[in-house]
């Protein structure tokens, strides 16, 4: 049976691990190396790597950050942050990755989904979308923001997720920014309305606390993956634990 | 030594660094001088059977995999490497392949989504040494659309169900292959390279 994936995200500020709650107030929360071989050991299904200020910052550090995680983990790898053209997602394919993961750029240029799922394979090219709830009807219930959270773009999340299946995007990493470090679990009116929309697998993302909140986003919720930051960087729960929790709820993981 | 054949595609480099944690040299190469001469090959690969055969045709490389293949040299073929192995695909085509296995490549059936992406687990169908220390229903990371079908039944070594189930590793003789990525398969997958690497 193909296994439900538990996905540790580490949010990469200027060469280090940070968290935040609804995307600022960061908090350290150590090495990008050390945590990525760390969630390698204790049994991370794949491991995704968010570098939040790279549209300021030096492209190289990321670069050979991705490099040296690449090197010391053996499971499948998504660098996010900054990637505005067909050449940045080479690079960072080059330096190890096995799938990029576009958000601002994807939304100002849908055409750059399409080229890197021609030129790389869909496998590699997977669809980021921050989603917040709105005030109210009419209008989407959920409008996408880019940016790394900053700015609201006025487009419907629900129809952009069909959109990036259509421009050959792989997977759909869907961040829900209201609940955003909150640790009060997933927004599954969220998840569902996207899963249901789309056929391609979405990675749920966005206000994990408990075990019981990975549950929920992968049965109610409908999510193939699951990816948690401050459960694991804080220690509240292992990789283990949350497996052993899923195993014995009845969810296949490995 | 462990000779990486490199065609211009992209995870070569997680190949090698799976290796060097296992402390195993390796090394990547295009050159067919130093193919030619190699004690033990690995056809890794991703993207399309057509692209591939092209970048092999180009570098003057079909010829000499085939050669190798023959006289002896342990081969392991990874993902789409797998795939070059059999006689054709339908990826696109029917596109010929390296033909060192007899079958062909077939796209996964419509009732399942694909890609097929994700952890699944492997069903032994017989012993191998390329599998030694492997469990019955381990996990290993896949990301295909496209599987091998052969002609002989016996050289299906493991399968995995996905929608039907297919050849997750094969063998002939020599030639080895996996339709997951190994390199990408944390602890079992690392067994399997070191099996690779003590045959």
């Amino acid at each position: 049976m193909l296994a439900k994936r538990i996905i540790p995200c580490l949010d990469v500020d200027r060469g280090r691990v940070v968290k935040g709650v609804h995307f600022v107030d960061l908090v350290d929360a150590g090495d990008p190396v050390e945590c990525g071989k760390r969630y390698d050991r204790q049994g991370a299904d794949e491991l995704v790597f968010l570098d939040i200020t790279a549209s300021s910052d030096d492209r190289h550090t990321m670069v050979e950050v991705v490099q040296r995680v690449a090197e010391s983990i053996f499971i499948p790898f998504t660098v996010g942050g900054g990637i505005r053209d067909t050449g940045d997602v080479q690079k960072i394919l080059h330096a190890g990755a096995d799938k990029v993961s576009l958000n601002t750029a994807a939304v100002k240029n849908p055409q750059l989904v399409r080229a890197g799922a021609e030129k790389f394979g869909s496998q590699c090219m997977v669809v980021a979308i921050d989603a917040k709830r709105t005030a109210a009807a009419p209008g989407p219930a959920w409008e996408i923001y880019i940016h790394g959270g900053r700015t609201p773009t006025g487009l419907d999340a629900l129809d952009w997720a069909e959109q990036a299946e259509s421009l050959g995007a792989g997977e759909i990493l869907l961040t829900s920014m209201d609940r955003d470090g909150t640790q009060v679990g997933y927004d599954l009116e969220l998840l569902q309305a996207v899963t249901s929309r789309v056929g391609i697998p979405v990675i749920a993302s966005g206000g994990v606390g408990t075990l019981e909140h990975l549950f929920q986003g992968l049965t109610l919720g409908g999510a193939h993956a699951a990816l948690a930051a401050s459960i694991f960087h804080f220690g509240t729960h292992t990789l283990q634990q949350a497996k052993d929790y899923l195993r014995a709820r009845g969810v296949v993981v490995r | 030594m462990i000779t990486i054949v490199d065609y211009a595609i992209n995870n070569l480099h997680s190949v090698q660094n799976a290796f060097r944690s296992l402390k195993i040299p390796s090394q990547i190469s295009q050159d067919p001088e130093t193919i030619r001469s190699a004690r033990k090959l690995i056809l890794p690969g991703v993207g399309a059977f057509g692209d591939a055969m092209e970048n092999l045709r180009a570098r003057k490389l079909v010829e000499l995999l085939r050669g190798k293949a023959d006289d002896g040299t342990p081969l392991l073929g990874l993902c789409l490497g797998l795939q070059l192995l059999f006689s054709e695909s339908e990826e696109f085509g029917p596109v010929a392949g390296l033909d060192c296995i007899p079958g062909r490549v077939r796209r996964l059936p419509p009732e399942v989504q694909v890609p097929h992406i994700g952890w699944n687990q492997l069903h032994l169908v017989k012993s191998d040494p390329l599998l030694e220390g492997v469990a019955e229903g381990s996990f290993v990371y896949f990301v295909h659309s496209y599987y091998a079908d052969p002609v002989d039944a016996g050289h299906v070594v493991a399968t995995t169900d996905y929608g039907i189930d297919f050849t997750a590793v094969t063998r002939k003789g020599n030639v080895w292959a996996t339709q997951f990525h190994p390199e990408k398969s944390q602890d079992v997958g690392l067994r399997i390279l070191r099996n690779f690497a003590g045959l």
